[in-house]
């Protein structure tokens, strides 16, 4: 009976989860290749930390130029730090089940009992924290080159639209993968199409407050839009005046971004996944 | 006996996309599908490139709709109930690439096993012992993308393996392998059927040997239909009223397949081009038919370099059944 269960192969397991705990589990497992397998590669150092880092200090640099307040500085240098989640979102999380389905990955998930919007979210949180990283690390770097004086007016607000930011804005990035596996190339186009513009349109490294109301309006769609309007109020108190919407209000769109982004992405997924049971092009590349 | 897999009338209709001008066509890539597998049985699916053994898999792995009919494993249809399917089975195919390049061996099959809800730390016990049978627990802290093919394959392996499934679907999973690594998944392969009886493993293959060698039942399938469904014993017997020739000759000068079968008492005849010249298998009703057959090489100016007697193999059942051999057929084929 020992000699029997020692041996790997008829030896059963004490329990396998389901419900609620699976799909943590799965959270958690998927997004262990991002949180740690991709640290590994350190081109990221070049590639998401010095590379936007070229950016702002072009902007910082004009700004000086110009003899602009102290504080665009500190526009500039969290510009820079939250452009590592968009491109992280556009770039990585948008195409990742359209990779995972070229990797063979796809059809394994499908296949498996875990919930497939797990996946998705384990590939959403793994590149929240991966990217926060980064992130972080362009914000100590910018703040030591450029001596950036943070003014914190509220560190409870600033924690709510920081959250409520990267569910929104990863939410979306959960969408974009379902619109992707579909669309394919197509979808990469229009994203290539869409990167510069969304910089402009969304205030990287000036207030928004000086664009169009209505062009500030529609780029305030995308979650990065009013986050970091509203993080450049938290952080930098003498900077109020330069908001586009109030603190409070930004909250609740961005709360009513989150959750439409999510139950969008929840119903896209489904269709995806019907679609590719029901003709069969999902999973396969060839067809 | 109770059934692993049933499937009754199983079809799958392709609709193929092409220009916008064009009128869909479609492919019919399985029909009237009619097998039942036991449990505890190895049971192989055995026919050449775009028969219809991975659109077939993908069904029964709940990946594809079937156009018509139904399919049950472990008791469940997989297009209504896949998620009473899911739990129980596993599936691993050959050439692919699952993982991630940049998590270790441990690490890959690790995360897998999580999607099946496996306690953390009995999977990484597992895992290192299952990685022990297969001979690679020392490239257990490798990255993936640092093994070679074979050895990947052998991790995929250990990745179908390790959620433990009532049922496995093997597709093709020693396809590129080097001899030592398709012996080393054969053995496993057995191994885990042995341990417990109530495992059921479905094993699509173009390999005759590796049929031969592992399945208690073999189908053979071509063009989406199933042909003929027994065991491999029972299929060979079918031939052994008909002598089989082996012939290797020189090159064949305009000498026909149907010239050769329209020799009085010659069967079946395949043809496949070498290097050096062409390999022939003849089915002959009497063994007094070859010399007829030498006598035809002899007008065609046709060299023998070769001439030998065997027992019947399943490539020889498949060309009794389809009228050429799985290569020729490939070569006629349509994508699976």
């Amino acid at each position: 009976m020992d000699n029997q269960n020692s041996n790997p192969l008829t030896r059963p397991y004490s329990h396998k989860d389901i419900g609620w705990r699976l799909f943590l589990k799965t959270i958690i497992a998927r997004s262990y290749p991002r949180i740690v397998g991709q640290q590994r590669e350190l081109s990221w150092v070049f590639f998401e930390i010095l590379l936007p880092m070229f950016a702002v200090c072009t902007y910082v640099f004009v700004y000086r130029a110009l003899n602009a307040p102290e504080e665009y500085i500190g526009f500039v240098v969290m510009g820079g730090a939250m452009t590592a989640f968009w491109l992280n979102v556009l770039w990585s999380m948008s195409s990742q089940l359209y990779w995972e389905k070229q990797q063979g990955n796809l059809q394994l998930y499908i296949i498996a009992p875990n919930s497939m919007m797990a996946i998705l979210l384990g590939m959403a949180v793994g590149g929240i924290f991966a990217t926060l990283l980064r992130a972080v690390t362009v914000t100590i770097f910018g703040t030591l080159v450029f001596s950036v004086k943070f003014e914190i007016v509220s560190y409870l607000q600033l924690f709510a639209v920081f959250t409520l930011t990267m569910i929104a804005l990863y939410g979306m990035g959960m969408m974009m993968a379902s619109a992707f596996l579909l669309f394919g190339r197509e979808a990469w186009h229009i994203a290539n199409l869409a990167q510069e513009p969304i910089f402009l349109a969304s205030g990287f490294f000036f207030p928004i407050k000086f664009l169009p109301f209505w062009v500030a309006a529609g780029a305030s769609l995308l979650p990065l839009t009013l986050g970091m309007d509203a993080m450049r109020q938290l952080v930098f108190s003498s900077e109020t005046s330069l908001g586009f919407l109030s603190v409070a209000t930004e909250i609740w769109i961005l709360a009513g971004l989150s959750v439409a982004f999510l139950v969008v992405s929840k119903y896209l997924l489904a269709y995806v996944e019907k679609l590719a049971v029901r003709e069969g092009r999902i999973t396969e590349s060839r067809r | 006996m109770s059934l692993a897999i049933e499937t009754k009338d199983l079809g799958r209709v392709y609709k193929l996309r092409g220009s916008k001008k064009e009128t869909r066509k479609e492919l019919i890539a399985l029909q009237d599908v009619n097998l039942t597998v036991n449990k505890g049985e190895l049971f192989g699916l055995l026919g050449p490139n775009g028969a219809g053994k991975t659109t077939l898999i993908k069904i029964l792995t709940t990946l594809l709709s079937p156009s018509s009919g139904w399919a049950k494993v472990a008791g469940a249809d997989v297009d209504r109930e896949p998620e009473a399917v899911r739990p129980r089975i596993n599936m691993v195919s050959g050439g692919e690439s699952s993982g991630y390049g940049l998590l270790t061996v441990r690490e890959n099959l690790w995360m897998f096993s999580q999607f099946y809800g496996v306690p953390s730390n009995e999977a990484n016990e597992r895992i290192e012992a299952l990685l022990e049978m297969i001979g690679m627990k020392d490239r257990m802290h490798t990255k993936s993308s640092d093994l070679s093919t074979g050895l990947r394959q052998k991790m995929n392996i250990v990745r179908g393996f390790l959620t433990q499934p009532e049922v496995l679907f093997l597709d093709e999973p020693t396809l590129g392998l080097d001899v030592g690594a398709m012996r080393d998944v054969r053995k496993f392969v057995l191994e885990w059927l042995r341990a417990d009886k109530e495992r059921t493993l479905l094993l699509t293959t173009h390999y005759m040997m590796e049929a031969e060698e592992l399945c208690d039942r073999v189908a053979i399938i071509n063009k989406g239909r199933v042909l003929a469904c027994d065991t491999p014993t029972a299929l060979k017997q079918r031939l052994q009223k008909d002598a089989i020739f082996e012939i290797q000759t020189s090159p064949l000068n305009g000498l026909s397949q149907q010239m050769l079968v329209d020799q009085p008492e010659v069967t079946k005849a395949a043809i496949a081009e070498t290097e050096t010249g062409a390999k022939l298998s003849l089915s002959l009703v009497e063994e007094s038919a070859l010399a007829r057959v030498i006598n035809l090489f002899t007008q065609k100016d046709i060299k023998v370099m070769n001439l030998n007697k065997r027992a019947p193999t399943l490539e020889d059942v498949f060309i009794d059944l389809v009228g050429r051999s799985m290569a020729e057929e490939e070569d006629s084929g349509q994508p699976e």
